[in-house]
């Protein structure tokens, strides 16, 4: 256990370097000139010049990758070119907001995606089924700025059951993340279905019935742990769809996560950020698969992590 | 507990436990109203045991589910009743039946390996049966789930209550599955072919164990099975039953002793026995030929579990060190029970797996070929495996999927390639007109008629027959073999014949080896082994085959008191290798420990 566990670290290790890698070539080739955003247009040859001096961009690709790697392994994710100030220090300040934006996206697609998908596989084939099935299409369907804001105008506009936009307490918390998990909820409740379908088709589900267990046993202690096996994988996968969708939901409802610092940083070309947000995201992503992959032998006794 | 008289039942001291009148069930295929039994009507008395036999497709699953109430969705009883204690069961509603199923009527079922839920503990699954009819504790529950495991012969029933599923052999299970069944001690125990997926020897175990039980508790039991060795071992009572319906109805001994119906007749001649394979008269294939196909010290080993850096800590020696000929035109048989590395031999004989060792096919040794070698050594050898439904892609037409060996090594064109198959089609007791059908429109029998044409089609020197007949139906069974004896005969193609079956194997192979645990104990000739049997596993394995003879009771089994062991050993301590020793004429025996 301990040997994979450091294993797998080092393994995530070396993933976060390739992402920094590929990130770093591809804000490199950029045609975008971080430094003409800096100096502004008026500036003159020798002062972009001399900013371009200051930021070390004058120098070869490897040495600047060099630069910011051995700052990173150190804990420096540099300075923001335009806000002067530490990315750790920016992305610190902004990403509890995310992270209880995405707990609450992920909690709300799951409690509706796997409710629902398990009620569509009990009434396989019938119109319950058919009609959640036709839904979830619609929710895997939508875009998320659409689906934000008609919430927005439905629930906080014309019902005012919650507020408009902002950060700060359950209420303000509900609708993006409703939306966040929306999309998510209609992945899931289809592949929760398939995975129930399966499970209740399984020899061990007879047996539970010749057993004279009641239905709900059935479905909720010997069903739902062997369905749900295949959805913990996918949700350790699914943090990386979800950090795409925090930069819409973020800018949609106001709230002051790393997706609208991100969203600003592209637009104003400030690497550092970009940068920076790429690893913080990254970084999720690989620790949200490994923990799937750890929870999965404490469900399933086959499985043994070596 | 006692159970509330139903008003329709009939009093009277000689009741029977179970009575089935009229049971029709039916099933709706897209509208389609179609019956699977019809009209069944059979009694069963307390502590009884009742064989329902018959082939696939007979009905016999379909009424046990019928009577548990368990029909699928599209299924349902449309006549008839089937009274348990005179209660009609399969008219009570589902709330009513949960009372009955698991207390008074239980069932156990032919896959062990996969009726147990592989999440949960054997104790957890024990006890909810327990505590799903009766009110007690948890611990009276675990105390009472303990003792049913002892009941069922499970050596250290407290370890296994924490065990899970995956970590007891298919034996285990099955014991597991009837302590489970009868932990509340039923009056009906339905066994739906409960040890067809079991080794010999452990299904001879299983069944005196349910043999044992039932003397014990009085529990009656409706035995379902194709297997008509089995139903001769166990049965007082059997039904037979073709296409939903009863064709026969007799005492054990009377039904093998004087079948009054045909379908019987037939079904009893089919049954391969042990002992008549000498009737098959015919000469062994002369030793000088160059053989076929020879390994010498042929090894096969996997790498399993990891240390910390990754390394792999045992090892499975699959197969360790095997050497066997098989001569042109002859059929070699290779035994042994689940795990004992047959398939493996043959994988590796096919090129599927690598080994170590020298194993040669047509004089030209494995290890030795180019990939374009290896390619043309797939034309001499091809197999015929268990599945038939599984080994052709249901997307392609039995036709296409019988000229694609051609296709695949560039013979002919298509227009010659379309005719050989047709050829083949005929050859194998099926009409080129079927060619443009998909496998699915066939019987079992028919697709593995379309895997032997496939495998014929490069007209190969060795066919590896891998199981190959012991999905099919008696019936079926004896004519593929023909069909492998004529095609034998004619072309002088040999067969590697890999069976768990002793009375088929007896019936159709020249010579054999019997393996255990990746190893060989005895090798000969079919006279040699099956006539006189000299390693005390050969014995072992021909004394579990039932026979199919009421008459003949055998003597109690001599139980193997440990636990199976295993191939698997680690890194750098290999298991010890058996010497054979040659006790005359070609027959060659391990020493025995």
């Amino acid at each position: 256990m301990a040997g994979y566990l450091f294993r797998r670290l080092f393994q995530s290790a070396l993933i976060l370097l390739g992402v920094s890698f590929i990130t770093f070539v591809l804000l490199y080739v950029l045609p975008a000139d971080p430094v003409r955003q800096i100096a502004g247009r008026s500036a003159t040859a020798q002062t972009v010049e001399n900013i371009r001096q200051q930021l070390g961009l004058d120098q070869p690709f490897l040495v600047q990758y060099w630069r910011y790697v051995s700052g990173l392994v150190q804990g420096d994710m540099g300075r923001s070119y335009l806000q002067k100030t530490e990315v750790s220090t920016l992305i610190a300040a902004r990403l509890p907001a995310s992270l209880l934006l995405m707990a609450g996206g992920i909690a709300c697609e799951l409690v509706i995606g796997l409710t629902l998908g398990v009620i569509a596989a009990v009434f396989r084939g019938r119109p319950l089924d058919q009609g959640l099935m036709v839904t979830s299409f619609v929710a895997v369907s939508a875009p998320q700025f659409v689906v934000g804001l008609l919430l927005l105008y439905v629930f906080a506009v014309q019902l005012g059951w919650f507020p408009i936009g902002g950060y700060g307490t359950a209420a303000h918390l509900v609708l993006p993340a409703v939306t966040l998990g929306i999309m998510g909820s209609g992945w899931y409740s289809r592949m929760m279905r398939s995975s129930m379908v399966e499970v209740l088709r399984q020899d061990y589900i007879r047996t539970a019935r010749a057993k004279g267990l009641t239905r709900a046993r059935i479905l909720l202690h010997h069903a739902l742990p062997n369905a749900i096996l295949p959805i913990i994988a996918m949700i350790g996968i699914d943090i990386g769809i979800f950090m795409g969708g925090i930069v819409v939901v973020e800018s949609v409802f106001g709230w002051p996560g790393i997706g609208q610092l991100a969203w600003q940083a592209i637009q104003r070309v400030d690497i550092p950020i970009i940068m920076g947000v790429t690893m913080v995201s990254a970084t999720a992503i690989v620790l949200g698969n490994l923990l799937a992959d750890l929870v999965t032998p404490m469900i399933d006794p086959r499985i043994k992590l070596r | 507990m006692t159970t509330a008289q139903s008003a329709t039942a009939p009093s009277g001291a000689a009741d029977p436990l179970l009575s089935v009148r009229d049971l029709t069930v039916t099933v709706k295929d897209r509208g389609i109203i179609r019956p699977l039994v019809a009209d069944l009507s059979f009694e069963l008395a307390a502590g009884e045991t009742l064989a329902i036999a018959g082939e696939s497709g007979s009905g016999k699953s379909i009424t046990s589910l019928a009577i548990m109430g368990l029909l699928p969705n599209n299924v349902s009883v449309t006549s008839g009743q089937a009274l348990l204690e005179g209660t009609d069961l399969p008219s009570l509603p589902e709330r009513q039946m949960r009372a009955w199923r698991g207390a008074r009527v239980a069932m156990i079922f032919q896959e062990p390996m996969t009726s147990l839920n592989p999440v949960h503990t054997i104790g957890s699954q024990m006890t909810e049966v327990i505590r799903a009819h009766e009110a007690v504790s948890i611990g009276a529950a675990r105390a009472a789930s303990i003792e049913a495991l002892r009941k069922v012969r499970i050596p250290e029933p407290e370890r296994r209550m924490k065990q899970y599923p995956h970590e007891l052999s298919g034996g285990m299970r099955q014991r597991v599955m009837i302590a489970m069944a009868l932990a509340l001690r039923p009056s009906l125990l339905i066994a739906d072919e409960p040890t067809t997926a079991l080794d010999v020897t452990v299904q001879r175990e299983v069944l005196e164990l349910l043999r044992d039980l039932q003397k014990e508790t009085g529990t009656a039991i409706i035995l379902i099975t194709h297997d008509m060795g089995v139903v001769a071992e166990c049965a007082d009572r059997v039904v037979v039953m073709r296409h939903g319906r009863m064709v026969e109805t007799a005492p054990v001994n009377q039904l093998f002793s004087a079948p009054s119906h045909d379908y019987t007749r037939a079904l009893l001649a089919a049954v391969p026995r042990l002992g008549t394979g000498a009737r098959r008269a015919k000469p062994l294939p002369p030793v000088t030929n160059a053989p076929v196909a020879k390994l010498v010290n042929a090894r096969v080993h996997f790498d399993i579990g990891a240390n910390f850096f990754g390394r792999p800590t045992h090892r499975v020696h699959a197969v360790e060190g095997i050497s066997f000929d098989i001569r042109p035109g002859e059929t070699f048989g290779l035994v042994g029970e689940s795990g004992c590395g047959k398939s493996t031999v043959a994988k590796s004989l096919a090129g599927l797996v690598p080994h170590q060792g020298h194993i040669e096919v047509d004089g030209q040794a494995l290890t030795a070929l180019t990939t374009q070698g290896k390619r043309d050594i797939c034309r001499n050898i091809q197999m015929v495996f268990q599945d038939p439904m599984a080994a052709l892609d249901p997307r392609m037409t039995v036709g296409e999927a019988v000229s694609e060996p051609l296709l695949i090594h560039g013979i002919g064109t298509a227009k010659e390639r379309h005719a050989c198959a047709a050829e083949l089609f005929d050859r194998v007791g099926l009409t080129p007109e079927q060619m443009s059908r998909y496998p699915h429109e066939f019987s079992g029998g028919q697709r593995q008629r379309i895997c032997v044409a496939r495998a014929l089609a490069l007209k190969p020197k060795l066919i590896i027959c891998d199981e190959s007949v012991s999905a099919l139906d008696v019936s079926v069974q004896s004519q593929v073999l023909q069909l492998l004896e004529e095609l034998q005969r004619e072309t002088d193609v040999s067969y590697l014949f890999i069976s768990h079956d002793m009375a088929v194997v007896e019936n159709v192979v020249d010579r054999l080896a019997v393996m255990y645990l990746g190893q060989i104990v005895e090798m000969g000739t079919r006279d040699q082994v099956f006539g006189d049997p000299r390693h005390s596993y050969t014995k072992r394995l021909l004394d579990a085959v039932p026979i199919p003879d009421p008459a003949r009771k055998r003597q109690p089994y001599a139980r193997p008191t440990t636990e199976i062991p295993s191939p698997i050993h680690r890194i750098g301590t290999p298991p010890d290798r058996l010497k054979l020793h040659n006790v005359g004429d070609g027959h060659f025996v391990a020493d025995d420990h």
